[in-house]
């Protein structure tokens, strides 16, 4: 319960009410100066940018009003593409990341090869660029000819999850450990196995550790998931490039990016609402 | 037979020996208590006895059963001893109620129905019953350890394990703990504990036992620890912790 919104079983003196006081008027003031600072600063660089000597060429071939309309329906088609890769990638990173994460804190020296195997896997998706991984996946598995033939989408979404789940795993493990020893240890106490501790006591308490970081991985992922246009897939990446080969006009990609934006945009929003509501109940700080 | 059967453990941190041969048993319905300083070996012999440290030598038997044998299931060996912490160690993303029948349900595969009607009836009787659907961190230092003692005797261990459960707790808060463990000890139940609570040992104990140095050193009827002690390790701590 926060304690500004509950009303005071108490008058406020007149220290107070003065107190109160003070403080609006130095944030009316604060909030006067950032209005007015920030639209100074924009128009400054709107100004300098419209100066440009190229600005008109960059205007017509970046912003052009009916070129950017009549290429939002094939892009929106292709955006559908990614949020089904999305999905799909965010439940295969999920299950993958969790199980990698689990492998890693394997104890005993019978658990070796399966550690081992886990942290060199963690440590070479975290260091390949997604690009190459995708090149890798998209054009090598299937030419090993032992798969069936399967759609780029296919191939991008298994390359999306190779390489978040080593993202994650890292995160998840970072959540695991931070819950307090004395935790398992009452679990084992009560007598449940190495596996149920983790089910039900190590990794609940984890993964509310680090909701942010896996949301933050999340929205990262909301926009990489335009690089499996490279594979061919028509994504909303791909539909773009396509309509600017057509009309040799380049606002499609900025329509492109801008509808990124927005699907994230929500996600976003409500990383930053979570970070600050957790960091509210820890309410430690006070005001500092 | 006894309950609890300790013979000649050791046990070795690096180069400390911080139990050097520790004989110990104790009789069904007897509640034994631990006193000596901080460092004498207390806390790690409870934690031998529940397997979370392992024996460097020696053996300990629960009713009949070598619990330090390799080939013995450490978690069926666990599920037969109720443990209560001095940080209470409840799960923080649990309901009282889940806290108390988790092992219950997990471990001893009790119904969800069986195990919440008895865990309620435990927590009615003790006042708590309108605490059964928060989080731990709702409740006061006290009601947070009752209920960990009610996990720990849901499903009735042969044996339990008290380690110095009153000593994070406010001096005002100590008093609803120990009504309960001497409810505990009417009920029957076999416990060792160790304290600093020497009024307490010296009434609820069947029998006190003095450790330092990672040894017994004495052992007897509180009257007979707390009036005529033998040793002269126990007099000198004896004298020091009363006021």
């Amino acid at each position: 319960m926060s304690t500004s919104t509950s009303r005071p079983s108490w008058r406020p003196s007149e220290l107070e009410l003065s107190r109160r006081d003070v403080r609006r008027r130095a944030t009316g003031r604060s909030v006067l100066i950032g209005i007015v600072s920030t639209i100074a600063f924009a128009a400054i660089v709107g100004l300098l940018v419209v100066n440009t000597p190229g600005w008109e060429s960059v205007k017509a071939s970046f912003f052009d009003f009916e070129v950017g309309a009549a290429s939002v329906p094939s892009i929106l088609v292709g955006l559908w593409l990614n949020i089904q890769v999305l999905f799909i990638s965010a439940i295969g990173v999920a299950i993958f990341g969790t199980l990698l994460a689990v492998t890693r804190s394997l104890r005993g020296p019978v658990f070796f090869p399966l550690r081992a195997a886990a942290t060199i896997y963690t440590d070479l998706f975290r260091g390949m660029p997604l690009l190459i991984v995708l090149y890798l996946v998209g054009f090598g598995l299937p030419a090993l000819d032992i798969f069936p033939r399967m759609p780029a989408m296919f191939w991008g979404t298994i390359a999306l999850i190779l390489t978040y789940s080593a993202y994650v795993a890292e995160v998840l493990r970072a959540g695991m450990e931070a819950v307090h020893p004395s935790q398992r240890m009452a679990a084992r106490s009560l007598g449940l196995s190495h596996a149920k501790t983790l089910r039900i006591v190590v990794i609940p308490q984890g993964v509310r550790k680090v909701v942010p970081a896996l949301m933050n991985d999340f929205v990262s992922m909301q926009k990489d998931v335009g690089l499996i246009s490279i594979l061919g897939a028509v994504d909303a990446v791909r539909a773009a490039q396509i309509q600017v080969a057509q009309s040799y006009n380049f606002t499609p990609y900025v329509i492109a990016a801008l509808l990124f934006v927005a699907m994230s945009w929500p996600m976003i929003r409500l990383t930053d609402w979570l970070t600050a509501r957790l960091a509210k109940r820890e309410q430690i700080g006070g005001v500092v | 037979m006894s309950v609890l059967d300790v013979r000649g453990v050791r046990k070795q941190f690096d180069d400390h020996e911080v139990l050097r041969g520790v004989d110990l048993s104790i009789d069904k319905h007897e509640v034994v208590v631990l006193i000596g300083a901080s460092g004498s070996g207390k806390s790690t012999l409870l934690r031998t006895i529940n397997l979370i440290e392992r024996v460097d030598d020696g053996q300990i038997v629960l009713n009949g059963d070598d619990i330090t044998d390799p080939g013995m299931n450490a978690d069926s060996a666990r599920s037969r001893i109720g443990v209560v912490f001095q940080h209470f160690n409840l799960f923080p993303h649990l309901r009282v109620i889940d806290n108390i029948t988790l092992a219950a349900r997990e471990v001893h595969g009790m119904s969800k129905a069986d195990a919440t009607a008895r865990a309620m009836e435990l927590l009615v009787s003790l006042g708590l019953g309108d605490k059964a659907r928060d989080y731990p961190d709702r409740l006061s230092g006290g009601q947070q350890q009752r209920v960990a003692i009610i996990r720990a005797v849901l499903t009735d261990p042969e044996l339990l394990l008290l380690d110095e459960i009153t000593s994070a707790l406010d001096p005002q808060l100590v008093g609803e703990v120990l009504d309960l463990v001497r409810r505990l000890k009417t009920d029957g139940s076999t416990i060792l504990m160790a304290t600093h609570e020497m009024s307490f040992a010296r009434e609820v104990a069947d029998r006190i036992v003095f450790m330092q140095g990672g040894r017994i050193v004495e052992q007897g009827t509180p009257a007979q620890i707390f009036d005529s002690p033998q040793e002269p390790e126990t007099v000198q701590f004896l004298s020091r912790v009363r006021h």
